[in-house]
């Protein structure tokens, strides 16, 4: 199984060749580049060298796995529609994983903990785990003051979480800030291997679109 | 012609995710998953409402349009896609699926101008455009008057609207009149009804010190809700077809006006009319009128071609190859203020 792994659902841009075997599996390479504006520049020539430095071509590759999210939108859609294209295009299954699922999972973690990612607007997107594969509660999007009752002194991962160190009091430094690519793989390998069926490429976006029904009309002249 | 090159176009710049297949000036495919059944409700486009329905539509609408074109996509000789300009979000779900097929096929890239998209569909229709080209780009986000001695390298504007787009303000006019969104088909649909020459209403940036090629449309706008609102204050009935009527008039008269003008001063033999505005029934009949009279000929796709589709930006992509323009790269980005003037984004050498 070789596993194209990508996520741009966060400020992260990743993107890994991940081959997995009867006796595990291993990442073949992987880019990591974290900037939130420029993920639609960043993320193909990323996969083109991700497969060049591995010494593969994209027809070896047997799944495309990307980040379902949570994360802000714009970039979001930007790896889901590059999976589904590639996947289109080629002919390859592309399967979801949850990007707060695969930060999760690079944490190794064996007790309980939260995840959580920047949503923008004062607010984090959110998960908590019993171990590094087992998601007990969310994804969600809130404010952290009000889940700071469920959340103060449990380890805590993720950017979401360096950013709001009031809530989430148990926050480790030690633990990834950024999902990466190798995860992603790594986590849809297991589950694959396991006859796990992963779901498709859909997002997460946990927020209505912010659209505002005009109020009425307003007159041009005064009355 | 069997050497002629095999495009798929992507279009995802507004409400429209367009993908159109062509084969130089032919057209093998044209589909359209629109999202403006959601705007309705809002009164105009919402971004985030259309960047969804994009990502929902774009791999299903390009496998629909290969389908429909009866072409493999290993056939196809290079992948255009809208580079802007447009709604940023929207963009980006066009270019980053353009980019992954390019790349998944193994086929250049062209990342191009919607403005100049909107001029070459004419191709599909009308053969080869002369060169140069006059060209009215009217819709809901432009209106601009636009020399192209080169559609694929080299475009001129002369004049472009300095505050609502025409379409906006059909949109504006149509909420005044309690239509819906979009207002251009609701009053094109109203104004047959009406008469034309019942209200005067003004011709902006007419007079001899304008200049002579822009656009106004929002003094239009406001003496039309003037009108109507001294009427409705009087407690008077608002003859709606007539004022939808009279209005439809006023922007088509600056619009043709202005564009003759700019063919004869640049002694241009050719008018073109694009963009969703140029499906208005008075605006074709009228520009057909004055052109047959001041001796120009008109070009005016069929309504299906003149709104956002991805025929268009296939056609220009075609355009491209067949002048053996420069590809763009992978590093392509999305580009919501590209001007005119850069036909499309070829990678730096
Ligand atoms: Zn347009």
């Amino acid at each position: 199984m070789l596993l194209l792994a990508l996520d741009t659902a966060t400020p992260a841009v990743t993107v890994a060749l991940y081959e997995a075997g009867r006796d595990g599996g291993a990442a073949l390479a992987a880019s990591d580049e974290i900037d939130a504006r420029r993920h639609g520049e960043l993320l193909l020539p990323a996969v083109d060298r991700v497969l060049s430095d591995a010494g593969r071509g994209l027809g070896e590759v047997t799944g495309l796995v990307v980040g379902t999210g949570p994360g802000p939108y714009t970039g979001l859609r930007v790896g889901l529609v590059t999976a589904e294209a590639l996947g289109a295009a080629r002919s390859i299954p592309v399967h979801g994983v949850g990007t707060l699922d695969a930060l999760a999972y690079a944490t190794g973690l064996d007790e309980p903990f939260v995840v959580a990612t920047d949503a923008r607007r004062k607010e984090v997107y959110w998960a908590r785990y019993a171990d590094a594969r087992t998601r007990v509660a969310g994804p969600a999007v809130d404010r952290p003051a009000e889940i700071a009752g469920e959340v103060a002194g449990l380890p805590a991962a993720g950017a979401g979480a360096r950013l709001y160190p009031e809530a989430f009091t148990g926050v480790r430094e030690d633990l990834p800030a950024h999902v990466s690519a190798v995860a992603l793989g790594a986590l849809a390998a297991e589950r694959l291997s396991a006859g796990e069926p992963l779901p498709g490429a859909r997002p997460q976006y946990l927020r209505r679109p912010d659209a505002r029904v005009p109020t009425g009309y307003k007159a041009v002249t005064r009355t | 012609m069997a050497d002629e090159p095999l495009v798929l176009g992507i279009e995802t710049s507004c409400d429209e995710t367009g993908v159109g297949v062509v084969r130089g000036h032919t057209l093998l495919a044209d589909a359209v998953a629109s999202s403006v059944d959601d705007h309705a409700r809002f009164g105009g486009v919402v971004p985030e409402i259309a960047s969804r329905a994009h990502l929902e539509a774009m791999v299903p609408t390009i496998e629909r349009a290969l389908a429909h074109a009866g072409v493999a996509a290993t056939d196809l000789d290079a992948i255009a896609v809208t580079a802007g300009p447009g709604l940023a979000g929207a963009l980006l779900v066009g270019v980053s699926a353009a980019k992954a097929y390019a790349y998944a096929l193994g086929k250049p890239l062209y990342g191009v101008n919607h403005l100049a998209s909107h001029i070459c569909v004419d191709q599909l229709e009308h053969g080869p455009l002369p060169e140069p080209t006059m060209a009215l780009l009217v819709s809901g986000g432009h209106s601009s008057l636009l020399l192209a001695p080169d559609i694929t390298s080299d475009i001129r504007p002369l004049g472009a609207t300095i505050d609502d787009a025409a379409g906006e303000a059909f949109d504006k006019v149509a909420r005044v009149l309690g239509l819906g969104f979009p207002g251009g088909p609701a009053i094109d649909r109203l104004a047959r009804e009406g008469d034309a020459g019942a209200i005067r209403f003004p011709r902006g940036l007419t007079g001899p010190r304008d200049a002579p090629y822009d656009f106004s449309f929002s003094g239009l706008k406001t003496a039309v809700a003037r009108w109507v609102e001294t009427r409705r204050n009087a407690g008077d009935d608002v003859p709606v077809a007539d004022v939808a009527a009279s209005f439809q008039e006023a922007v088509t008269d600056v619009l043709t006006r202005k564009a003759i003008r700019a063919c004869r001063d640049e002694g241009v033999d050719h008018l073109m009319i694009g963009g969703g505005v140029a499906a208005n029934s008075r605006l074709r009949a009228m520009a057909e009128e004055r052109c047959a009279a001041a001796g120009l000929t008109l070009r005016v796709p069929r309504p299906g071609l003149c709104t956002d589709n991805g025929a268009m930006v296939a056609a220009l992509g075609a355009e491209m190859v067949t002048r053996g323009r420069a590809p763009s790269a992978l590093d392509l980005p999305a580009d919501s203020s590209l001007p005119v003037t850069r036909t499309h984004v070829a990678a730096a050498h």
